[in-house]
């Protein structure tokens, strides 16, 4: 019961906190927001790599974990490249001329 | 053990949140994403450090790194800046994908370790993460242009099939924590799919970046399902923490729509009654008063304008003319004129789009000017051009309360002394909306591909003898 009401309270914090990070931000990032804040849901891995684990050996659950970890990481590793690519842009000013 | 991975959590959570933090300031976006980055990979070793995953384990952690992994890599570079709603919804289908297999799982091989919480979050994770993979899908399909909007969708017929399909999931739910592997599981997975189909396939493209944006946040909603299935607080933080913001994303899009979520999710396709927005020949009809000249007549006006306005929209992107317009601009500010980008707060697909694109083409930060800002300076602006864009420079939304539109913030280009419009033809915008601007009399029309109409346009200027100095190959 404790580790309920534990768990609860990490919910609450942390979407509190989720609302305050995001408080004010300029509309140029909002993309590449939007998309790293989508690779960091990609944090499925973790239940993924718990699931892979403690299979014990039972083939289905071993494959359902390889399928979950694969679509979870093709969110996390696809998800933060991109949004590099996008950032990138913002901050490779110097380079000029690259057409 | 125990206390090096309480550790490693509590360093991946704190990183996690700066990186997200940083993300919202322009300086220090790229390396927070690398932080937040960072921060996924500890919390991976640490839960590896934890587990001690056997030989078999390992093998399969392999399998399932190596293609998503791979898979991720080459979307990532091969993906055009213009398609990035799409992947970000791709991406975010798979993440949702993720947390339903995982309590799928769970339900079917451990419900025996499973208490009730353990078991209402599964019910939660299969909910919410088979809508948001079927709704993803769905969305980067109609923007891929893959799937249209049916006509029977339009009708209550789908707030009915809707409401039965949630009733259906309800039911599932219930039944669920007393049977895990069982039907009510099968018949909530297949429930919830269709009712993330139901729910998506109605809504037109011009609202589907809210969408994206409301699913963003679902797939943390399920990541935090899931830590309750796994008991893993980290997931439970990290999640929580994605929803939150998401939805504060989606609060903002909305405004920026002035489109409230209830319309976006229920309202239907934006101007779906007013006709299709392919089909050219039956909307050109609704246009009497319209004015069109060469790209010659263009370059004229744009050589003697001492302050040009360039308002960007998805054509432009589509047309792939970002550089041709950074060129364009190049050769008027030799010529001495003052030349900014209006920058609509949904310009292109999703809020902050547009600045993508341009910024791909190396347009200065500084010139990109936010609606707010640049509407008080239209008066006193020489030439507006308009390339692409179309319902957000749509004088009805300020004028005309039986528009569609009306309500919705617009660039206010109609009060500039001169407005150039770009356009294949005169074929309605993404909402399917006639365009009042282009009958105003200050108005012309260039019809032709933005590119060709661009390139055109700097060819004119340097025969003119316009900064030839800074002249470059296109």
């Amino acid at each position: 019961m404790s580790s309920l009401s534990q768990a609860l309270w990490v919910l609450l914090l942390g979407s509190l906190l989720g609302l305050e990070l995001i408080g004010k931000v300029p509309p140029t990032l909002h993309t590449p927001l939007m998309s790293g804040a989508n690779a960091i849901s990609g944090i499925t891995v973790l239940a993924s790599l718990t699931l892979i684990a403690q299979a014990d050996g039972n083939g289905a659950l071993l494959l359902l974990g390889g399928l979950s970890l694969g679509f979870a990481l093709f969110n996390v590793i696809g998800g933060f490249l991109v949004t590099d690519r996008m950032l990138a842009m913002f901050s490779g000013r110097k380079t000029k001329g690259a057409n | 053990m125990d206390f090096a991975s309480y550790a490693i959590d509590l360093v991946a959570v704190l990183l996690l949140a700066l990186g997200m933090k940083g993300l919202a300031k322009v300086r220090t976006a790229r390396s927070a994403n690398g932080l937040a980055a960072l921060a996924m990979g500890l919390a991976v070793v640490g839960l590896l450090l934890q587990l001690q995953p056997g030989p078999t384990a390992w093998l399969w952690i392999a399998a399932g790194t190596a293609a998503g992994g791979i898979a991720g890599l080459i979307t990532a570079q091969r993906v055009p800046m213009t398609a990035m709603p799409e992947t970000v919804a791709l991406f975010n289908g798979c993440g949702g994908m993720a947390s339903l297999l995982v309590a799928l799982g769970v339900s079917l091989f451990q419900h025996e370790q499973a208490d009730l919480v353990a078991r209402i979050s599964i019910v939660i994770s299969v909910f919410v993460g088979a809508i948001t993979f079927s709704g993803s899908i769905v969305a980067m399909a109609k923007l891929q242009g893959w799937l249209d909007t049916p006509d029977w969708t339009q009708s209550s017929l789908r707030h009915g099939l809707n409401i039965s399909l949630a009733v259906a999931c309800l039911a599932a739910g219930l039944a669920l924590p007393g049977d895990p592997a069982g039907w009510p599981l099968w018949g909530l997975v297949l429930a919830s799919t269709l009712l993330g189909i139901g729910v998506t396939l109605p809504i037109g493209g011009a609202d589907m970046p809210v969408v994206i944006s409301l699913l963003n946040s679902y797939s943390g909603v399920a990541a935090a399902a899931a830590g309750f299935v796994v008991g893993s607080q980290l997931l439970i933080v990290a999640g929580a923490m994605v929803g939150a913001a998401g939805l504060i994303l989606t609060q903002v899009m909305c405004t920026a729509m002035n489109r409230s979520l209830v319309s976006v999710l229920f309202g239907g396709a934006l101007g779906a009654k007013a006709g299709g927005s392919v089909g050219g020949g039956g909307d050109e009809a609704g246009y009497t008063r319209i004015v069109s000249c060469s790209p010659e007549e263009c370059a004229m006006a744009l050589e003697s304008a001492e302050r040009v306005v360039f308002v960007p929209g998805y054509g432009l992107a589509v047309a792939q003319a970002q550089h041709a317009l950074r060129e364009l601009s190049k050769l008027l500010e030799a010529n001495g004129a003052e030349v900014t980008y209006a920058i609509h707060p949904v310009a292109g697909r999703m809020p902050g789009h547009m600045n993508v694109l341009l910024a791909e083409a190396d347009v200065p930060y500084e010139q990109l000017v936010e609606m707010d800002t640049i509407n008080p300076e239209f008066p006193r602006t020489d030439v507006v051009i308009v390339l692409g864009a179309n319902d957000v420079v749509n004088p009805d939304a300020k004028t005309d309360p039986s528009s569609p539109l009306y309500g919705m913030p617009v660039l206010e280009v109609d009060q500039a002394r001169q407005v150039f419009v770009v356009k294949r033809s005169l074929g309605a915008g993404y909402a399917g909306i006639a365009n009042a601007l282009f009958e105003l009399p200050q108005t012309a029309m260039v019809f032709g591909d933005a590119k060709a109409v661009l390139q055109q346009l700097c060819t004119e200027l340097r025969s003119q003898g316009v900064g030839t100095k800074t002249a470059v190959a296109a």
